[in-house]
Formats: C-alpha cells, sequence, structure tokens
C-alpha cells in the first residue's frame, strides 16, 4: 500500500511502515522550545528526573517572544534558560538572533525527512523543507529533550493541489490565506497537510516556510510542501509520497486568478478577496514573524515603499525574522529604504505579534498585520481589530492610511 | 497523584473555536506562577469568569477547543482556576495533548447538547457524561491508551518519573 510523505517519514523513524492511526513512538531529530514555552519545559524536564538532554546539538532554546526582556519577571525567565543551556552544553540563541523557526531552519537544526518537535504552535513551518515537523507543549518538549522520543498518531493526510501560477502581484502569503479560508481553522485537526502541485514547485524556501506555517492555523499536526522544485544550499534526499498514497481528501484549486487576500478579525480563516475591506481605515502596519519577516518579504515591502512615506496617520514596525535577515536587508538597502519611509525597526523576534510588548495597538485601533493570527487580543489588547494579509498588502497599506490592494505599485 | 474519576459539578458552557489567546492572553503566559494564570483565565472571553468560577466546576465548549498557540499556560490556567474536566465536541491537538500531559481531564463528545448552568456528573474512567439537569446520558470518544496511562499518573511528569520512558 502506498504512503503519503508523513507515513514515510515516520516509517523510516520507527524502522517498520506505519500507516495513519497507528500509534508509535518515535525518535526525533530535534528539539526546541523559546522563551514562552522553555521554562515550563525546564521546569518539567527537572521534575521527570531528567539530567542530560538526548542529545546537546539537536536541542536548542531561543529567546524570540519578549526580547529583550520587557520587566524584571521575564528577564528572570530568560536567565533561568541561559544557566539550563550552559548547563546542557546546547545552544541558547539570544535576544535578536531571530524567531525560533527561521535559526532553525537557517542553522540547519532541521532538515528533509527529519522529524522534528518544537514547543510552538507554528512548528509545521518546517515542512517547507521536507520534514514532518510538530507542535507540543512544554511538557511534551521535556520528555522529548529527555528521551528523544515522542509518541504519535500516524495522522490522515489531506492533499492540497494548487494548479495554475500566481498571477505577478499574489504571493504565497495570498495563497495560504486563501487556502485557510477555504479548509478553515478546525478543518484539519489532527490531520497532515500535503501541498502539491505548480503553484508551489516555483516557491522559493521562504515562501515555502509561509505556506506550511499555516498550516497550523487549519489544526494540522505538520504540513508538508511537496519538495518539487526545492532549493537548497545542501544536498538531500526527498521523501516524496507514492502515486497510490491514501488521502482523507483532497483539495483541487486553480489558483491562478488568485487576487490579494485578507483575513479579517477575529479569527484567520475569515478570508476574502482584498476588494471586500478596501478603504478600511487602518492605524498600525506591521511586518514580521515567522509567517513573513523575511527577506523577500522586507524587499517587497520596499519596492513599494521606495522614496515614498507612508500615511502621516499610520505607524509601521519591521521585525526581521532574524539577525541574518537583518544584515541581508542592511546588505541591500532594503532596510533604510523601509526606514526613510517612516518604519520603525525592531529587535528581530516576535515583535508585537504575541502581545507581550513592542507595539501593542490602542482601543478602537485596527491593525493590518503579516502575521498568522488575528485573534481577539491577540496583539495584547482585546480592543482592537487585527487584519491579516501578505506583506505586500501591509506596505500599501501603510502607504494610503487604508487596506490596499499592492498590485498597482507592483506591476 | 492520580486525577479524581468522578465528578459531579456544574458547567459552564462556551461556544465554537475558543482559542488559547482567549483562555490565557500571550501577555500574562511568560511566568511560572500559577495563581497569576488563574486570575486572568478566559478574561477576554467571559470579565466574569474568574468571579463566578468554583473549585470542582466544569467547562463545556463546542468544536475545535484550544486552537492557536502551543502554550501550556492554557490548560494549567483552567485547572490552576479549579477546573477539574473540560468537555467539548472537539479540542485542536496541541491543547488536547497538554490537557493529558498536565493531569487536567479532557473529554471529546461530538455530539453534547449541555447548557450552561447544567448539573453534571462525570465517570472519567468509563468516559460517562449525565447531563443531571437536561437528562441525557453522553458517552465520551475513548482516549488512547497511552494517554489514559498518562492521566492515570495524574500528568506526563509523573508518568515518566515513574517509567523512565515511554512505552506503547
Amino acid at each position: 500500500m502506498g504512503q503519503t510523505i508523513s507515513e514515510k517519514i515516520i516509517s523510516n523513524h520507527v524502522g517498520k511502515k506505519v500507516y495513519a492511526g497507528e500509534l508509535v513512538i518515535s525518535k526525533v531529530d530535534g528539539a526546541m522550545a523559546s522563551d514562552t514555552t522553555g521554562p515550563l519545559t525546564i521546569k518539567a524536564f527537572k521534575e521527570m528526573g531528567g539530567e542530560k538532554v538526548f542529545d546537546p546539538k539537536k536541542c536548542a532554546l531561543i529567546i524570540d517572544h519578549a526580547a529583550p526582556s520587557p520587566n524584571e519577571r521575564i528577564a528572570n525567565l530568560h536567565k533561568m534558560m541561559r544557566d539550563f543551556a550552559k548547563e546542557q552544553g546546547m545552544r541558547l540563541f539570544e535576544i535578536g538572533e531571530g524567531i525560533c523557526h527561521q535559526v532553525m531552519v537557517e542553522n540547519e537544526y532541521v532538515k528533509p525527512g527529519d522529524i522534528f518537535i518544537g514547543a510552538d504552535s507554528h512548528t509545521p513551518t518546517y515542512g517547507a523543507l521536507n520534514a514532518f515537523a510538530c507542535g507540543v507543549g512544554s511538557t511534551d518538549l521535556a520528555a522529548t529533550m529527555m528521551t528523544g522520543k515522542i509518541w504519535l498518531k500516524v495522522p490522515q493526510t489531506i492533499q492540497i493541489n494548487c494548479s495554475g501560477k500566481l498571477k505577478e502581484g499574489v504571493t504565497a502569503k495570498d495563497l495560504i490565506l486563501f487556502l485557510v479560508g477555504k479548509v478553515t481553522v478546525s478543518g484539519a485537526t489532527y490531520q497532515a497537510i500535503e501541498f502539491t502541485g505548480e503553484a508551489f514547485e516555483g516557491m522559493s524556501l521562504a515562501s515555502r516556510m509561509t505556506i506550511a506555517n499555516m498550516s497550523s492555523e487549519m489544526g494540522a499536526k505538520t504540513g508538508i510542501v511537496h519538495p518539487k522544485g526545492l532549493k537548497l544550499d545542501y544536498d538531500f534526499k526527498a521523501v516524496i509520497p507514492d502515486e497510490d498514497a491514501n488521502y482523507v481528501k483532497t483539495f483541487d484549486f486553480d489558483v491562478s486568478g488568485l487576487e490579494p487576500q485578507v483575513s479579517a478579525p477575529e479569527s484567520p480563516d475569515n478570508v476574502h478577496n482584498i476588494s471586500k475591506y478596501e478603504g478600511t481605515k487602518i492605524d498600525y502596519a506591521f511586518i514580521g514573524t515567522c509567517c513573513n519577516g523575511r527577506l523577500e518579504d522586507l524587499d517587497i515591502a520596499a519596492e513599494i515603499l521606495r522614496g515614498k512615506k507612508i500615511h502621516p496617520n499610520v505607524r509601521m514596525v519591521i521585525a526581521p525574522a532574524s539577525q541574518s535577515v537583518l544584515l541581508d536587508a542592511i546588505g541591500n538597502g532594503t532596510m533604510s529604504t523601509l526606514i526613510e519611509a517612516g518604519a520603525s525597526l525592531i529587535t528581530s523576534g516576535c515583535g508585537p505579534c504575541v502581545g507581550t510588548h513592542q507595539g501593542v495597538p490602542a482601543d478602537g485601533e485596527v491593525v493590518i498585520s503579516a502575521a498568522n493570527r488575528n485573534f481577539r487580543g491577540r496583539m495584547g489588547n482585546p480592543n482592537s481589530n487585527i487584519y491579516l494579509g501578505a506583506p505586500s498588502t501591509v506596505a500599501a497599506s501603510a502607504l494610503e492610511g487604508h487596506i490596499t490592494n499592492p498590485k498597482k505599485y507592483l506591476l | 497523584m492520580a486525577v479524581k474519576t468522578n465528578i459531579k459539578a456544574k458547567a459552564h458552557v462556551y461556544g465554537n473555536h475558543i482559542d488559547t489567546d482567549r483562555i490565557i492572553p500571550g501577555k500574562y503566559t511568560k511566568t511560572l506562577d500559577l495563581s497569576t494564570l488563574a486570575n486572568h483565565v478566559l478574561e477576554d472571553l467571559d470579565p466574569e469568569f474568574n468571579k463566578i468560577v468554583a473549585q470542582g466546576d466544569i467547562l463545556v465548549a463546542g468544536i475545535n477547543f484550544g486552537c492557536g498557540s502551543s502554550r501550556e499556560q492554557a490548560p494549567l490556567a483552567l485547572k490552576q482556576a479549579g477546573i477539574s474536566v473540560v468537555i467539548a465536541r472537539d479540542f485542536a491537538r496541541i491543547f488536547f495533548r497538554n490537557a493529558i500531559n498536565i493531569g487536567l481531564p479532557v473529554l471529546e463528545i461530538s455530539d453534547h447538547q449541555i447548557q450552561k448552568g447544567a448539573k453534571l456528573d462525570v465517570d472519567l474512567k468509563n468516559g460517562i457524561v449525565k447531563d443531571l439537569t437536561a437528562n441525557i446520558s453522553y458517552e465520551a470518544t475513548k482516549l488512547p491508551d497511552i494517554m489514559i496511562a498518562i492521566l492515570n499518573e495524574g500528568g506526563l511528569v509523573n508518568y515518566l518519573k515513574k517509567n523512565g520512558n515511554y512505552s506503547l
């Protein structure tokens, strides 16, 4: 019987052929926690009798969710993480080094065919790399760091096939927003997603990360982009599904006519063509996050804002996904273009996306954000509204002061 | 410490897709002080919740309960506030695992019609929920054996302390 990508990767790790529905205990190739989940992970690790992590080279801690520390309480939690990393001989990614998912990919903690467990819900991002990556909570992660294993139910797989090429000016973010709207926030719960078809084949690694990242917005356990067309700096053996693999459901979309998409408050699946919301006044524009804080995202914003100033009633925050992205954006001039246009640069990391600091919106304010979530209160104020769009849409909207189709600035 | 297997208590009933930002906003998650979590649990959904919840009460919801972030602070906040079991039509997967891992029982009942304020009698061992107010009995979806084993130990910390590793 044929296997999906997830079934193949898990089979390779447990030493026998397994299929959807089977319970397995699998070895893992990597594990990480952030400063939201790390302190509880460390506490649980010690309580469960953990002494040494299973492999310090395969485990990492990242300070990205509230970095640098906004208060003494969080400063002490960060210290706890630094102390634990030192004691274990594992790497701790410091404030400003970047968002957990970005630095795990940049530093090759995860590679094609791997099983990676992260204490962050956007861990499926590594599906861009043809890996089986799964988000868990702190105690699960502590157990993985201690044993090098995880228990899993082999997931059923939903195939999402997108034929056609995206139009000029329409990006991976527009495509994944469209798909989240169709599949809904609970449409893939407990299941894996395989993204396949022409629309993904020409995509950069960064765009594939944007796609896989929002698998979690459909409730998926993991979301893997078919490796056809994937280019990496190193040689790798791709895992591809068998032709007779069994899919629980298949979606087919021709996306060649897709327009820019916007997700309206207060659920990521409340997605419509941008035309429905064009003209909605905004106060605040944000580009960053594990979804859209990479160089191509900053570059497209710079292309729109070059030589212009953002609207006087709008403030704009930029949080590069990593230090490496920031350096590249300085090197190619993108960063000065954005700052000259009026944007404010903050530390590489999660920034205001998790509502802890660095740009909490005021009551009644409207945000256009390149992030992946717009739940009520997400950015720290339950009395604000968050619209999600592509970095291009965020930049065009910052320029005009209201939600704007970026097409006219890109064609 | 094993969890209590028979619970008779009042139901607090909420709707579908209650995300972890609503269970415990991100701004409160960065702490090891569980009472802080309990003080803010569900505050953006129901500002009164913290005042009306009593020790042992039951939380009931619709579909996709606990969607969004992986924060274990969400089930911890509910447990610390006194919630003894969460019943939902279905759960987001990370929340589901987290709840079991910290020893908060969760029951999936896809067709429940439990109303606000209902008195429930929950038999955790057999997954039977009796709605004493509406006089209806429900059977929850059976948990995988490994989750039952973890829950029986009161959570994953105790399970691993005892067993040292996973076993199926």
